[in-house]
């Protein structure tokens, strides 16, 4: 788990120090500095015309572009996707479970239109919704969290379901305390673990859907870099320069590890029964 | 000659616990054909003890010095496979809950052939033959449909006799019991208590039996061990400690230890009434889309009447609808028919906003103390929650759960602190505490003392009498342990079925029962003619 969380502490302050750390504007090529190998020297072009001696530490791509700045740019919208994502769908996964599980008129129509979304494989309905409303961050994290809500919400019900017969919840009817005050202040505190440990599976899950929509190019527009993204442009020519490949993917993997190990240790943690085992 | 020999024994606990030793420098012996009681309250390691002579104990918790043996074999640093070797064929043992102690996949006559697979060259017939032969000898019926049917098929106390048919099966010379009865109703403790008697007297076995009910000790026991954290404070037989106990811990469990006789205070009839139900019933499970689905009738046609100052006590089995009636009445259920009465208001049928102001009238405590209390909300917090719903201030509220502190007599720092900084009776004050703090009319304990020990109950009990004088409360005091309503009750409904079979003032019951079932009640009660004394 420490070393899922630092590796992400990591990406995060790459992600916020992006434009200090030996970096060019991601979007400026060059001409003449196409298809470089890793660590070779070439000009870069600024928006104002100013040629720039540069380092291209990652290589470059086929429009000159520099692909170390390319990919820790791309940190930036990996972790933001992969955050929002799962903020979204807990949030909107917290507040359904709570209705379906607190709640039992509403229930049975909540859940049946849940399973409904559950029913369609969630690229797919990524695919249609950004191709609905054409890419954008926000787009995008929409696009990815909708399938995941049926996931959280599933969880939380069955939570709520099992808290709910608690005595101290009894004991909170019995108070006179508001429904609303119990869902909030009894019940939600005690799915604080499970929660935490789904939204961290959420978060990596979305930096991979993310990397594969903009790798299937319905993600976000090519001008904004993503690691999926510099592996779509990089892949026709991966035979020859795998490195346009080879570096946002091991950014990829790396984080997407990193936060599943923190997740798993949370679990592990969180859950007292693991514990000991352990 | 000695079956068991336990001598010196002390068990090591994980550094940082309360205390070093689980067990400590502990000695006694178990004769053949001897039931010797381990008795004491939670944590005073008698199951431990149980664990290490059939060598299940957890690897945290080492055997530190002394030795146990079964027929002369130290079993003290025994290989597992000298020790697999031993269990079920010369020790076994039976535990609390039969339910999870038996595999639910497979059928109960193949999980006592299976023990005698492992253990005996027989053939199949052979070993058939012994399955049902155990059966019939742990007086099952009909011994051919028992064997093929699977553990959720039977009752608590069927689970119960195939465990001791499975422990039994081989003849072993030690049986250790870990508070066998304690999961079952009083009428099937008693007809388990007796079957266990029987079986050790015929095959001559040695039984371990550990417990934490006097009742049952005076019931059962030949010898008797007490044990207080971890160390052995008394041992002789049966009537030495139980009538002439010597050290002060017997001598004080002993006390606490609530007589079947009713307590007899004048009771006042001419208060108000504050609680009223009539014809009240719950049927659960009520009709499916297609035809009627099953119905559960969990109470039916209960009427009862509490009055100010007055203690009703409901008495009955598990499943004899005690607690549906109680949560109908705090309107954690709802009913299905019938009226519930509270200081002259009909509630039965009210809705959940009418209801609103009328809920801090009544108030309950439950069970269990452990799950009582939001683990994630200090102590404070948890009491003042009632008075802030009803718009007191949070300065009145906090010092209003100041002084009921104080009348749990506990101390106000532990405010802020979170339940599990508390031990079980603790807590229950604590959700006393939390009723006592809607100053309520009627307080509705459910089984509040049967989780605790004991000692705590015999305070719990005493602070719920307390409380029941000081402020004039009205008290509707739910339980399955005759013993505990005999000290608190002024008025008994027995319940059996979800009908109410016997109702009157508790001397009148107690002492002269007039229905079958309330009579049967008595009679199993453990250890009722057993006059315990501490002189």
């Amino acid at each position: 788990m420490r070393i899922g969380a630092g590796v992400i502490a990591a990406m995060v302050l790459v992600a916020i120090a992006a434009p200090w750390l030996g970096t060019v504007d991601p979007s400026l090529f060059d001409a003449g500095s196409r298809d470089l190998l890793p660590g070779k020297s070439g000009q870069i072009t600024t928006l104002e015309g100013e040629t720039l001696q540069h380092t291209f530490l990652m290589g470059s791509d086929s429009y000159g572009r520099d692909i170390y700045s390319r990919v820790i740019y791309g940190t930036r919208v990996s972790l933001v996707v992969g955050i929002a994502t799962a903020l979204l769908a807990l949030a909107v996964g917290i507040v359904c479970g709570l209705s379906a599980g607190y709640l039992r008129w509403l229930d049975g129509i909540l859940m049946r239109f849940m399973d409904g979304i559950m029913a369609i494989p969630a690229i797919l309905v990524a695919i249609a919704l950004v191709a609905l409303w054409r890419g954008s961050i926000v787009t995008v994290v929409a696009a990815i969290a909708i399938p995941e809500i049926p996931r959280v919400t599933r969880l939380v019900r069955s939570l709520v379901l099992t808290i709910r017969e608690e005595p101290y919840v009894e004991a909170a009817i019995a108070l006179g305390t508001p429904t609303w005050k119990i869902l909030f202040g009894h019940i939600l505190p005690n799915c604080v673990a499970p929660l935490l440990v789904q939204g961290t599976f959420t978060c990596a899950f979305a930096i991979l859907v993310e990397a594969v929509l903009s790798f299937l190019g319905v993600g976000l527009p090519p001008d904004i870099p993503t690691w999926g993204n510099i592996m779509a442009e990089g892949r026709a020519q991966f035979v020859s320069f795998p490195h346009n490949v080879f570096f946002p993917g091991i950014f990829l993997a790396v984080t997407v590890l990193a936060v599943n190990m923190l997740g798993d240790g949370l679990r592990d943690t969180l859950d007292p029964k693991m514990a000991k085992r352990i | 000659m000695n079956v068991l020999e336990v001598k010196e024994l002390s068990i090591a606990l994980p550094p940082g616990a309360d205390r070093p030793h689980a067990v400590s420098k502990v000695s006694f012996t178990v004769g053949r054909g001897e039931i010797v009681c381990l008795v004491g309250e939670s944590g005073s390691g008698k199951s431990v003890i149980a664990q290490s002579v059939m060598g299940l104990l957890a690897k945290t918790l080492p055997v530190a010095s002394g030795s146990i043996r079964l027929n002369g074999d130290e079993l003290v640093g025994m290989s597992e496979s000298g020790l697999r070797e031993r269990r079920a064929t010369r020790m076994s043992m039976i535990f609390q809950e039969p339910m999870t102690a038996l595999n639910p996949v497979m059928t109960c006559g193949d999980q006592i052939d299976e023990v005698l697979k492992f253990h005996s060259g027989h053939s199949r017939e052979e070993r058939r033959k012994r399955t049902l032969n155990i059966v019939r000898e742990v007086a099952l019926p009909e011994p051919g449909r028992i064997v093929a049917s699977y553990p959720h098929q039977l009752s608590g106390g069927q689970r119960q006799r195939i465990m001791i048919a499975m422990a039994l099966v081989l003849e072993p010379a030690l049986l250790i019991a870990d508070e066998p009865t304690t999961a079952l109703d009083v009428t099937t403790q008693a007809q388990t208590l007796r079957l266990i008697a029987e079986l050790q007297a015929k095959h001559g076995t040695g039984v371990l039996f550990i417990t934490h009910d006097f009742g049952v000790v005076a019931e059962i026991a030949h010898r008797v061990a007490v044990l207080r954290l971890g160390e052995l404070v008394e041992l002789g037989t049966r009537d030495e400690v139980l009538k002439h106990p010597r050290h002060e811990y017997t001598k004080m469990l002993i006390r606490s230890v609530p007589t079947l006789k009713p307590h007899g205070r004048p009771v006042n009839q001419d208060t108000p009434v504050v609680l009223e139900t009539r014809r009240l019933s719950k049927i659960y499970g009520a009709r499916g889309w297609f035809g009627r689905g099953r119905e559960v009738r969990a109470a039916e046609d209960v009427t009862l009447e509490v009055r100010r100052g007055q203690t009703l006590g409901i008495v009955g089995e598990s499943g004899s609808g005690k607690s549906t009636v109680a949560r109908c009445i705090v309107r954690l259920v709802d009913p299905s028919s019938g009226g519930i009465r509270i200081g002259g208001t009909e509630i039965a049928t009210m809705g959940a906003t009418a209801l609103r102001p009328l809920r801090r009238k009544v108030q309950i405590v439950f069970q269990d103390p452990y799950r009582s209390l939001n683990p994630r909300r200090t102590v404070g917090e948890a009491i003042i929650e009632g008075p802030l719903n009803y718009g007191v201030t949070r300065a009145a509220a906090l010092e209003r759960a100041t002084k009921l502190m104080e009348l749990v007599r506990m101390d106000s720092a532990a405010l802020s602190r979170y339940p599990h900084q508390f031990s079980g009776g603790q807590r229950q004050r604590i959700c006393i505490a939390r009723a006592l703090a809607m100053e309520p009319e009627l307080l509705v304990a459910d089984e509040a003392v049967s989780a605790l020990d004991v000692s705590v109950q015999a305070q719990v009990l005493q602070l719920l009498e307390e409380i029941r004088t000081r402020l004039d409360l009205a008290m509707l005091f739910i339980t399955h342990d005759l013993r505990v309503a005999a000290q608190v009750c002024d008025q008994v409904a027995v319940m059996s079925g979800g009908r109410v079979v016997e109702y009157g003032p508790a001397e009148e019951i107690f002492q002269r029962p007039k229905h079958a079932y309330t009579r049967a009640l008595f009679d199993a009660a453990p250890g009722r003619d057993f006059a315990f004394g501490t002189t």
